[in-house]
This record gives structure tokens, sequence and C-alpha cells, in this order.
């Protein structure tokens, strides 16, 4: 498997390729290489799986010589291919074949037409490097990296007058950067500790430890790690970029924001899993930030009127979810919520894309409607999403949602009513954007007029997502409902790690199958709430909002948080910039400390050139008394 | 009076200080640059003699004579720099009236 | 011929710019085009004599090229002709053979006037710049350190913009007067040494008291820390980057010198002293990363902002020496070369907007990126290297240095390191801010502002500068090895020599099992 190496650099070729050729080489050139290079990838992804699965130990160590390195610090550039990573490798190049496919119809009449699958190819080489690295730098050359492309692309009407896309851009690089800077003084703390970077070698030195109770340099670390989730993830309080993210076209809302960047969060976690388990505090942190943002996103969903920005922090809310899961030890489950979420969430922004794409780039639910018989392909498969994300009985979303909240239930209490809390919301918005969308009477008759079901490019990966939305629960199904979980066993060589599972961490006991009774049927309640408030048109909606006007505006305005975070963070640096700048180079250092000096060396000099009159028998005549001066004093 | 007339050392200084007197009063006085440069080789003659009478009487020293040598011939670069300058100078300004032209800018 | 070059390649390298520079002067106005054309053949030409030095093997005690020879003697000391390139200097003297050629072609049509005289002084500035990074002896170092400022002060009188004297005598006398303070210093050592050359003043150094040890340490660092700049003795950077004709001049070929002559002069001459003060300069840097990252974020003009984001990039070349550690100093090392390629391009891209709308205010421009696609690729690449982005020059710098000072194993190590990490967040803030500003949105309406005047894309010639700065940024970033590799054992020896504190073990038990869990809880 020594030519692994192929698998990322296949993307990369795509965007060299499109980079440089694509303005000229024409559509037909830039999508051969723009998804072509990724099916190809795709293809030695499966052979790779393959490889992997027949591998001892089911791991796939692949080294190509040291990266960087200086006196004591080596870092070498080198692959894993192990259960964790084969799996989030095909959702990357199989989901992201099915998603650059689905662009070649949805941004067909765009101008900067390479200049998109360029970028998307970059993407998808930053993804694989980030799953892929065997080292901790080498994950961080893929995670901001990804962020990077992410800038870009959600930048990529870079020209347009309002400047919301680039200001959006701006906004995600900063607030992953924030994450970034984590992760960065994490893997410092980790070389500090352990000496080295690469995640094998510090899994095996951690499997020897025992739990860190106090606040070391492991919990300092994996806290750090943590704040690059959430930064990466979306999670509180750096959640705020991924909602204005949606200025960028569809199929890289679905792609980036929805199925594998926002989730590389969760993948790192799962990575370090050994190291986490070791640090109960940070294991709590998790825990309760995400079942905080799950809440907490989902209700501002309720409120939002365009489609996009309900699916944004729908999917914020259902990062939330896996964090959860993963700070109730459920390593398995949270990753497996990353699985099944990739596939309907990847669906339910295509399929909002298909909406877009057919009413010209109308993006306001308050203007659709009665879809349903002009878009059958788009309405049936964004049925089947909505069902997973609800967690209706038998669907994907079911299975994963409703073993993460029993994990939870495990932990705390709370921590299980609050996920319940949050599913019922998601219910609610679900079923208010299906309704808003596709049934009812329309409410923009010229849109509706001009929709016309999606070419064949953008409706078969409706399709195939569909399918795989319904049979990711061949990978996991409640023991509690006569299946097995077989994806934790299919994990565990991954989060484990060889080292034998923390101990007072309960995994078993409680009530599964009544915990997922409660939740189901509290979301299917709501579902059916939020299916009938806006069956009728708007008017229940508004009547509402007119009740509690204070609610929908706190609601309605993402509770103010961006305002408070100019008012609070942007604002006050920008003065203190100012004030550094004015008072301390202008006015103390250049002022006090040089001008000052310069000035008084001036004024002297003034003051002395008063005896230069410049009048030659004037230095004549004091040569001469001089002269004789010192005639006296020698001859005295 | 005499003895001054008779070779000996002291006539010659005599001559060189009475000299060095008049050039330093010519420079002092006068303020026409054409009239402060005449001066200024006076003086520079002045030292010559010195020079000359000292090396006579000290028996003959080669270097007293050397380095009379010596100042004729910077002086006479001297004068060619310092005489180029005063017409140049008269050139820009129409004078050559040294208080006159006190500063070095145009 | 060749034997001679093969026994005077440092000779030549470093006096032949400077010869070919006189000549240039002596050309007349109307004769420009013909002297910057030769001018820049001689440039050229020079780069690739410097490439020999890529075919050198190291010697026994580390030189790939060593000149020495007595020259002449001050007052009984004796100073030597003594060039000499090991690893610390052999990357940063290829990069200024290549910036001279690169500045020359990136302001081929932007001087409004005396081109000829401009070829001249540049390479003046390159006789001076490689004679300090190969001089091996404290006087002879000394003259070329002093001599650099000629040239360039004189490219600000002449070419500035409307502070041209203000800023050029500033420049001139800040940096005079920190080398004349350190000047007397050097003398003192000298006298006390009976010599230049650097190993014989770290023997007579290690005999002075400690008192006068940190005397001697802050004449020098002062000179070096003026030249780097370092807060709070920069001042004199942003007025002088903003009127030099070509702002990339100072920042690639000047200021790389403050952090090699600390890395080369003062912590071998005053090892005990380093270490007893490093503390005081990691503060300096952490401040200097904060204060220029701050500052650049709310300049108007993208020239200075970017030339506080050089003080900033300095302040972590400045956190990595102070660490000590064999890691942080290659971090530096090559932090310095990644500001020479990185910010260098930043400024000739500028440079080269500036050329066409004449301006250089972010406010005057707007949507960029329609009328110069190509420019604003290259941008968006330099200002990456810049933010210290994964696989370009800066992230491998930056990563050393934080890595190198939160392992050092002093107790403010950790601190300052997670404060740098600050100032990469901010980095990003400023330079991605502006490049929105300037690069993003609709173009800017206003006929008399900056983006009207547009008209053209980047210039066979403006490539051709660009292109190998961009293939630097990339090269160092996916294997920095080749950069790193030469100065391994250089820096290990300067460091060992100098009995720098041993860098902290790893604090988790390395042996299976073995560390004990006190240790673990700090």
């Amino acid at each position: 498997m020594h030519s692994a190496w192929l698998i990322p650099v296949l993307p990369l070729l795509g965007f060299l390729l499109n980079l440089l050729f694509g303005k000229r080489a024409g559509k037909a050139f830039v999508s051969a290489a723009g998804v072509g290079s990724v099916a190809l990838a795709f293809v030695l992804s499966v052979v790779a799986f393959k490889v992997m699965l027949a591998a001892p130990g089911h791991r796939l160590e692949i080294g190509y010589g040291e990266w960087m390195g200086a006196g004591a610090f080596s870092v070498p550039l080198g692959f894993v291919i192990d259960p964790l990573s084969g799996l989030m490798m095909l959702v990357i190049t199989g989901i992201g074949f099915l998603i650059h496919l689905y662009s070649v119809g949805y941004m067909g009449e765009d101008k900067g037409y390479g200049r998109y699958f360029a970028y998307l190819n970059l993407f998808v080489f930053f993804m694989l490097l980030l799953v892929m690295g065997s080292s901790l730098p080498l994950l961080f050359v893929g995670w901001e990296g990804v962020g990077l492309c992410s800038y870009l692309l959600i930048g990529f009407d870079y020209d347009l007058p309002d400047d919301v896309p680039a200001q959006a851009g701006l906004k995600a690089f900063l607030y992953n950067r924030v994450g970034d800077l984590g992760v960065l003084m994490g893997m410092l703390a980790l070389f500090a500790a352990f000496g080295t970077l690469t995640i094998g070698d510090i899994l095996v030195k951690a499997g020897h430890l025992g739990p860190q109770l106090g606040f070391g340099l492991l919990t300092f670390a994996t806290l750090m790690f943590f704040v690059g989730c959430t930064g990466k993830s979306a999670q509180l309080p750096l959640y705020l970029w991924l909602p204005d993210a949606m200025a960028g076209p569809t199929p890289v809302s679905a792609l980036i924001h929805a199925a594998t960047m926002v989730t590389s969060g969760v993948y790192l976690i799962v990575r370090m899993a050994p190291l986490f388990q070791l640090t109960p505090l940070t294991m709590d942190v998790i825990a309760w930030v995400g079942a905080a943002t799950a809440l907490f996103a989902a209700t501002i969903a309720i409120v939002q009127t365009d489609i996009k920005k309900v699916l944004a922090y729908s999917t914020v809310s259902q990062l939330g979810y896996m964090f959860l899961g993963l700070g109730s030890a459920g390593f398995a489950a949270g990753f497996f919520h990353v699985f099944t979420h990739a596939w309907f969430k990847a669906l339910l922004f295509l399929g909002a894309g298909s909406v877009i794409h057919a009413l010209h780039h109308e993006q306001d639910l308050l203007k659709m409607g009665g879809l349903w018989k002009k878009m059958p392909v788009t309405g049936w498969t964004m049925l089947i999403a909505t069902a997973c994300i609800i967690g209706f009985p038998g669907t994907s979303g079911f299975a994963s949602k409703d073993e993460i909240l029993y994990l939870a239930s495990l932990k705390s209490p709370v921590l299980y009513w609050m996920g319940v809390a949050g599913a019922c919301c998601t219910a609610f918005y679900m079923l208010r954007l299906f309704t808003l969308a596709f049934l009812g009477e329309p409410r923009d008759a010229h849109a509706h007029e001009h929709a016309h079901e999606s070419p064949a490019t953008m409706t078969v990966p409706l399709v195939v997502l569909a399918i795989g939305a319904l049979g990711a629960t061949a990978f996991g199904w409640p023991a509690a409902f006569g299946g097995s979980f077989r994806i934790e066993a299919f994990l565990e060589p991954s989060v484990s790690y060889g080292a034998a599972a923390a101990e007072g961490v309960v995994r078993h006991g409680g009530n599964p199958a009544l915990m997922a009774a409660i939740s189901t049927a509290l979301a299917l309640g709501f579902a059916w709430w939020g299916w009938s408030s806006y069956k009728g048109g708007l008017a229940l909606a508004e009547a509402r909002a007119a009740k509690w006007p204070f609610l929908h505006r706190l609601l309605a305005n993402k509770y103010f948080v961006d305002e408070g975070v100019d008012a609070a963070l942007v604002r006050p640096l920008r003065w203190f910039g100012n004030l550094l700048w004015k008072l301390f180079d202008v006015i103390v250092i250049d002022g006090i400390g040089v001008n000052l000096p310069a000035a008084l060396t001036r004024v002297s000099g003034d003051f002395i050139a008063l005896l230069q009159t410049g009048r030659v028998r004037n230095y004549v005549l004091t040569m001469g008394l001089g002269a004789l001066l010192l005639l006296y004093v020698f001859l005295k | 009076m005499a003895h001054l007339l008779s070779g000996g050392l002291q006539g010659y200084v005599a001559v060189a200080l009475l000299l060095f007197v008049i050039g330093l009063a010519t420079v002092l006085l006068r303020r026409t640059l054409l009239m402060q440069f005449m001066g200024m080789e006076l003086m520079l003659n002045a030292a010559n003699v010195a020079l000359l009478a000292f090396a006579r009487w000290r028996g003959g020293d080669v270097q007293g004579t050397v380095t009379y040598l010596m100042i004729i011939a910077v002086a006479a670069c001297e004068a060619a720099v310092g005489l180029a300058l005063v017409i140049g100078l008269h050139r820009m300004r129409g004078t050559t009236d040294a208080d006159r032209t006190a500063s070095l800018k145009q | 011929m060749t034997t001679w070059m093969s026994t005077h390649l440092l000779s030549f390298l470093v006096f032949s710019p400077g010869a070919a520079g006189l000549a240039l002067l002596a050309f007349p106005e109307r004769q420009a085009r013909l002297a910057k054309l030769l001018g820049l053949l001689v440039a050229i030409a020079l780069f690739g004599v410097s490439l020999r030095a890529l075919s050198l093997t190291p010697d026994a005690s580390g030189w790939l090229f060593l000149e020495h020879r007595p020259w002449f003697s001050v007052a009984g000391l004796p100073v030597d002709y003594r060039l000499g390139l090991d690893g610390l200097n052999l990357w940063l003297a290829l990069l200024t053979a290549l910036l001279v050629p690169v500045t020359m072609l990136a302001t081929w049509s932007s001087l409004a006037k005396r081109e000829g005289t401009f070829a001249g002084l540049l390479l003046l500035l390159e006789t001076g710049v490689l004679g300090a990074l190969l001089s091996q002896d404290m006087l002879f170092f000394y003259l070329f350190w002093e001599g650099m400022l000629i040239p360039t002060t004189f490219m600000i009188w002449i070419w500035g913009g409307e502070d041209r004297r203000y800023a050029g005598t500033k420049y001139f006398l800040y940096l005079a007067s920190g080398s004349l303070l350190w000047l007397v210093g050097l003398l003192y050592l000298a006298g006390q040494a009976g010599s230049f050359s650097p190993e014989l003043m770290a023997q007579a150094a290690a005999g002075l008291s400690l008192h006068a040890q940190g005397w001697l340490f802050l004449a020098f660092v002062l000179a070096f820390a003026i030249k780097f700049p370092i807060f709070p003795v920069h001042t004199w950077m942003p007025d002088a980057y903003s009127q030099a004709p070509v702002a990339a001049v100072p920042v690639g070929m000047l200021v790389k010198l403050g952090g090699y002559g600390f890395l080369r002069f003062v912590i071998p001459i005053l090892p005990a002293a380093a270490a007893r003060h490093s503390h005081v300069l990691a503060v300096l840097a952490v401040v200097a990363i904060l204060f220029g990252s701050l500052v650049a974020l709310v300049q108007r003009d993208m020239k200075k902002l970017v030339a506080y984001s050089s003080l900033a990039h300095m302040g972590f070349v400045l956190l990595g020496l102070a660490s000590l550690s064999v890691i942080g100093v290659q971090g530096a090392l090559l932090q310095l070369v990644n500001l020479g390629v990185s910010t260098t391009a930043l400024f000739l891209m500028i440079g080269m907007l500036e050329r066409r709308a004449g301006t250089t205010m972010i406010a005057d421009f707007g949507g960029v990126a329609s009328r110069m696609p190509v420019l604003t690729g290259f941008w968006l690449l330099a200002a990456m290297a810049s933010i210290g982005l994964p696989l370009t020059n800066g992230f491998v710098g930056e990563f050393l240095i934080l890595n190198g000072t939160f392992t050092s194993g002093f107790a403010w190590g950790r601190v300052a390191a997670c404060l740098a990490t600050l100032g990469v967040l901010l980095g990003a803030a400023y330079l991605l801010w502006m490049t929105k500003r300037v690069f993003w949105g609709a173009e800017n309406a206003d006929p008399d502002g900056g983006t009207a005047k547009l008209a053209q894309d980047l210039t066979a010639r403006e490539l051709a500068a660009l292109l190998p700065l961009a293939a630097l940024i990339l090269w160092i970033g996916v294997h920095p090895r080749t950069f790193l590799a030469p100065s391994d054992r250089p820096v290990a020896q300067l460091l060992s020599d100098a009995q720098a504190p041993a860098p902290a073990a790893p604090a988790l038990g390395t042996a299976a099992g073995s560390a004990p869990l006190s240790e673990v809880h700090e």
C-alpha cells in the first residue's frame, strides 16, 4: 500500500490542472479533472480500505521519510489507514464525488467554474491529509488547509457589491483560527509531555498512564484540542461563523459545512480517544458544551427564514449531539452520528440547493411552498432526509442519535433532557422547513411557475445519498431494538489503541429502550406540531410571533451574540491597537524618545551656530587671537 | 640695525614676522577676497622665509628646504583652486566681498 | 580564473557586486537604461555564482568555505580578513543574492528617476549585506554592518515619498547610534582579548565579571535589536518602509542581519549573559508580537501594515533565539529566511500596485481581484505564508519557534509560547482583513481611486520576480529539511559551546509506566 500517497495527491493534481488551465481549457476539461480526480481517489480509497481490513490489527502505516525536524523534534511524513481514517476516507471521497458531480449541474453557469473546482479539489486534498496523517502536525496541515479552502469557497463570489461572501469568509477563517491555536497549543503541550508528535507513539505512551485528575499538561492539551474542535466543528462559543458560511455555493455548504470539514473536530477527538479518556475534566467539558450547543442552535433554527440558515443551525446543533456522545465516552456513537449525519445532511443541503436552483436563487422559505408536485425527486429525497434527522424510528438518525442520548443519560440526566429538548426543536424546525418549502400553496406565483426539477447530474446524487442515509443503519442499530452496534467493534482498534478501556466509565445499565421511546415520542409530537403550524400558511406563526415579540426577536437575532462579540471584542481590540499606535509609537517612542532628542540637538546646534557668522575675517581674527594665546601659554 | 643686515638669523626672522603681520593684516582688514587671498600668500611666504633661515642656521638642514619646496607646490595648487573659486563666486554673485558671501548656500 | 575562484569564492561574491555597483554609479543619466540592464545581468550572474555554495561540503569544523589571512592592526589589535560560509549563513547569503535581481525585476519600471543609480546602490548594498553575513572577524563585520547604512539611506533620500528626508535621517541616526554604542563595547572587549576574533573575545568575556558581561550584553543587543527591529526601538521601521522606494529592500536585505548577528556573535561571545537575560528578550519578543499585530490591525496604509506585521514576525525570531534551544533557534533561522521571502513578496506586490495606482492607501482600493487575478493569486499565497499556514514556509518557522520556546525548560517558556500563538491569530486578522478590503468586494468606483487605474495584470518581468519567491514559499513549506539540514550541526554546536541550559526532558514517562503521577501534575 506504498502508493497510498496517490489518494490525496490525485485531488491535488486536479487542483493544479484546474488552477493553471481551468480558465482556458473549457468546462469539459474542468469537469473531467475535477470530478475524475475525486472519483479515482474514491476507487483507490475503496482498495485501501479492503487492504486495511485484510491487514493484521486492521492498521496500515505508510512512511515516506522525515517531513520536518530540528534537534530532538522530528515529524515523519506518513499516513495511517485504520478503520477510523478508512471510513472517513470513504465518506470524504464518496460523498465528495457525489457533490462534485452535483456541482457540474449546479455551477454550470458560473464564470468561475474552473476556480470553483480547483478549490473543491484542494479541499478534498487537505481533508484527506487531515484524516490520513500519521502525526499531529500533518493532521494540522489538513486542519488549517480545509480552513483555507473554506475561506476561499465561502468567499467564492468575491466581487459581489454587498461584500457578504467576502466578509463571511474572513469571519470563518478567523473563528477557525482561534480554534487552530487551540490545536497548536495542544500539540506544544503534547510534545513537551511525550517528546513526540506521532499519533501512534503518543497513544502508546498514554496507554501506560493513569487518569489525570488535576490540571496537568495532558488536561491542558486535551482542553486545547477541544477548543480547536469548537472552532472547526462550530460549537459554543465559536459556532458563529458557520451560519454566515452559507454565503458560499450550496454544494460547498453540503460538502464542507455539513458532511466533512465540520466533523473533523469529532474525528480529532476519536483519533486521540485514549488521551481524552485519561482526562475526565475535558470529557465533562465536551459533554456539557455539546449538549448546550445542541439545544442552543436548535432554538435559533426555529425562526430562521433562509432555508440554508435553518440547515446551518441544524448542523451546529447536530454537531453538538456528536460532542455530547464523545463527552459521554461514546466515541463510536459520536462518530456514528458523523457518519449518518454526513449522508442525510449532505442530502438536505443538496435538496435545498436543488430548490434554490429551481427558484433562481431564491432562498427565502416564506416565498416557497407547493413544490412537491413540481419537484418530486427532490421532495421525496428531502422527506427521507427529514425523517432521518428527526430520528424517525427505523432511520439512521434514530440509530445514532438515540445511542448518544442513551449514553448521555448514563452520564447525567440533565444532559439527556437537554438532548431531548434539542431533538424536539429539531423535529419542529425540520417539519416547518419541509412544510413551508414543499407543501401548502405557492406563496410566490412567479417563482413557482418557473420552478422545475433539476437535471440528472443533480438528482442522481440526491437519490444515492438518500439510499446511503437509509442504509447507514447497517453499520449500527441499538441493541435494545434487536440490532448490534457494529461500528463500535469496528472502530475498536482505532479508539482503544490496544489499551484496555479506561475504568470508571459506565457504558451499560439504565434502560435504553425507555430512553429512546421517550425522546422519539416527544420528537414525533413536535414534528406533528411543526407540520400543523405551517400547513395552512404563515398566519399561525405570525400570530405567535406577535404574541411573544421579545422571544421572537431574541431568536430571530440569534441571541444577539454577533453584536455582543463585536462590542466586547472586535471594537475594543481595534481601539486598543489604535491606542498603542498613537500613544506608544507616535507619542512615547517617536515623540519623547526620538524626536525630542533630535529637537534638542537642533536647538543647541542653532544656539552654537550664532558664533558662525560666515565672515572669514571673524574667523581669522579668532584664529589669530587663539594663536597669540597659545604663544603666551607656551612661552610663559 | 647693522647686525640685522649682517646675515644673522634674527634678520630673517624679523622679515618673516613682518611679512606675516602684513599678510594677517591684509586678510583681516581687506574685504575683497582677492586681497585676502594675497594676504594668505604673504603669510605662507613668511613661513617659507623662516623655514629657509632656520635651515641654514642649523647648518644646511635638508628638511627645511624640502618643506619649503613642498609648501611652494601646495601654495601653487591652492592658488589655482582658490582663484577658480573666486572667479566662480564672482560669476554667481557678481561680488567678491567676503562679508557679503557669508553663507555657503545659494 | 577557475583556480582563483575556487580559493576566493567568498571574496568574489562579497566584493564584485560593490565594484559593479560603483561602476554603475558613474553612468550618466541618459544611459540609465543600459546601467539598469547591466546591473540586472550582474546580479543574475552573481546569483548563479553563489549557487556554487550548494555543492560545498563542510570540513571538520563545519566550514563550507573559509578565507582567512591576517590583514592589518589597529592599536596593536590584529584585524583578520576572514570570510566564512557555514550552515548558519548559507541560506541567508543565497537569499540575499537572489533578492537583488528579484528586486530589480520587480521595480523595473517603477522608479521615476535615476534607475541606473538605484541598480548601483542595490549592488553596493549586496556587498554590505553579504560582507556582514560572511565576516568572521568582529571589526570586519562592523565595517560592513555600518557600510550597509549608506546605500539604503540614499535610497530613501532619493526615491522616497513625501517624508523621505525625515525617514532617511531617522533611519540613519537610529541605526548608527545603536552601532556606535556597540562599537564601544566591541573595542573594550577587543582590548581585553587582544584580538577581534570572536573566539578569543568569547574567552576574554568569560573571564569578566557577570556585571561587566551584562553591560557588554546590553551594548551588543542594542545594536542588533535596532536592526531587528524589536519593540521599543522599532519606530524607524514604519517610516523607512513606507518611504523606501521599494520597501522590500530593507526588509529583504537588511533586517535579517539583526537576528543573524545575535545568533552568530552575541550568543557565542556572551553565553552566560545571554542565558541570564534571555527571559527579558523573550518578554520583549512577545510584546513585539502582540504590539506589532495590534498596531498592524489599525493601519490605513498597506506599506505600514506590512511593516508592523514584520515587527511581529521579528518578534517570533527573537523568541526563538531567546529560547536558546536547538528547535527554537533552528526555527528562528528559518524564520529569517521566511521573512526575506514572504514579506518581501508582499512588499513587492504592494509596490506593483503603487506603480499602477500611485497610492498604497487601503481605502483607495477594493475589488482588485477582478482586475488583477494573477496578482491576487500570488498575494494570497504570500499572505498565507505570512499568516503561517501549513505547507507554506511561515508555518514551519513559527511552529519550530513555538515548540522550542514551549519546551525550552524555563518557567516562562510555556506562557510565552501560548501568548505568542495569539500573534498567529492576529496575523490572520490584520492581513486577511486588509486582503478583503483591497482585493475582494466590488471594484472601487472612485475614478481617482486606486482600482480604476489598474489597467494591466502582472507583466512578464513582475511575474519573473514573483515566481522564485512563490516557489521558495512552497518549497520551504513542503520540504523544510532542505533548509534546516545545513544548520543542524552548527546550531547544536553553537548552543552546546554556549552551554545553554538543557531543554526539559519530556514530562511524561518515555519508558513504560515509569512516570510517577507527581511529575504529570505540575
